[in-house]
């Protein structure tokens, strides 16, 4: 008992183990990109804010915004803003099936999480496509 | 054993948490507002790709657009705010940086929000 209270406080204390420890697998790799999505489109707000104060402000104002959304730039980070907020989407669906403490088995689990990637890379892809089209092409 | 809590504070059943489950409840609130309203903006910022800026501010100033667009962006800074408050108190270990972060994303959210909210009113009051 003497012995412990007197070496505790300098002693580095035994932390449980942490990340550093496992094999990355794809639900882990999902749970960590959904919380990253989810701070990306948290600063991504700016970009909403920008659009919708530059078509408030006026004509000069919006045509500076479009200028910078569709450089080269402005589309590789609005590509980017569109797979996040799909992602964070489709995971957000699958919290809530949790949520209503389903979809708990390994199995479910894990096609949950490769329907939810794939569907986040098509759907950016078709959101994309017609977007493109609208414009009428490249 | 003397219990030296107080009958309101009993009954409140939060203990030293000072805060029960209704930030875990809103964010799943504002997740399930969110589905459909991200769909609408998602579905709108393309459909105007490519148009004018008469075209854009005709669409914005319609009101059914300006209510979802407010929609939109309550219950998003809503859930952005309650979503990187947890994300801060899970990384940020130092009190003083925890609580100037906290800070921030408090002040983020308001101007953020604030500043959206504002621009669609003036777009749909026609100003």
């Amino acid at each position: 008992m003497a012995e412990t209270s007197v070496k505790a406080p300098g002693r580095a204390r035994p932390l449980s183990p942490h990340l550093g420890i496992y094999r990355p697998m794809l639900t882990m790799m999902m749970s960590i990109v959904h919380r990253f999505t989810g701070g990306a489109l948290y600063f991504g707000t700016l970009l909403l804010a920008w659009w919708l104060i530059a078509a408030a402000t006026g004509p000069e104002a919006y045509s500076v915004f479009m200028d910078v959304a569709t450089s080269w730039f402005g589309r590789f980070v609005l590509f980017g803003y569109t797979w996040a907020l799909i992602h964070h989407l489709l995971g957000g669906i699958r919290h809530f099936i949790w949520d209503l403490g389903k979809g708990f088995e390994l199995g479910t689990v894990e096609w949950m999480a490769r329907l939810s990637l794939a569907g986040s890379i098509i759907l950016t892809l078709i959101v994309w496509a017609v977007a493109y089209a609208m414009a009428g092409g490249l | 054993m003397a219990d030296m809590r107080t009958p309101l504070s009993r009954v409140r059943g939060h203990g030293s948490a000072k805060s029960g489950t209704d930030h875990f409840w809103l964010q799943r609130l504002t997740a399930v507002a969110n589905v459909p309203l991200v769909i609408f903006a998602l579905a709108s910022v393309v459909a105007l790709v490519g148009a004018d800026y008469a075209t854009v501010k005709a669409y914005l100033s319609m009101p059914v657009v300006s209510i979802l667009f407010l929609l939109l962006i309550l219950s998003g800074v809503y859930h952005m705010r309650i979503g990187m408050k947890e994300i801060i108190e899970d990384y940020v270990n130092g009190e003083g940086m925890k609580l100037l972060s906290i800070i921030g994303n408090n002040f983020f959210a308001a101007v953020v929000g604030l500043a959206c909210i504002y621009a669609v009113l003036k777009l749909g009051f026609g100003g």
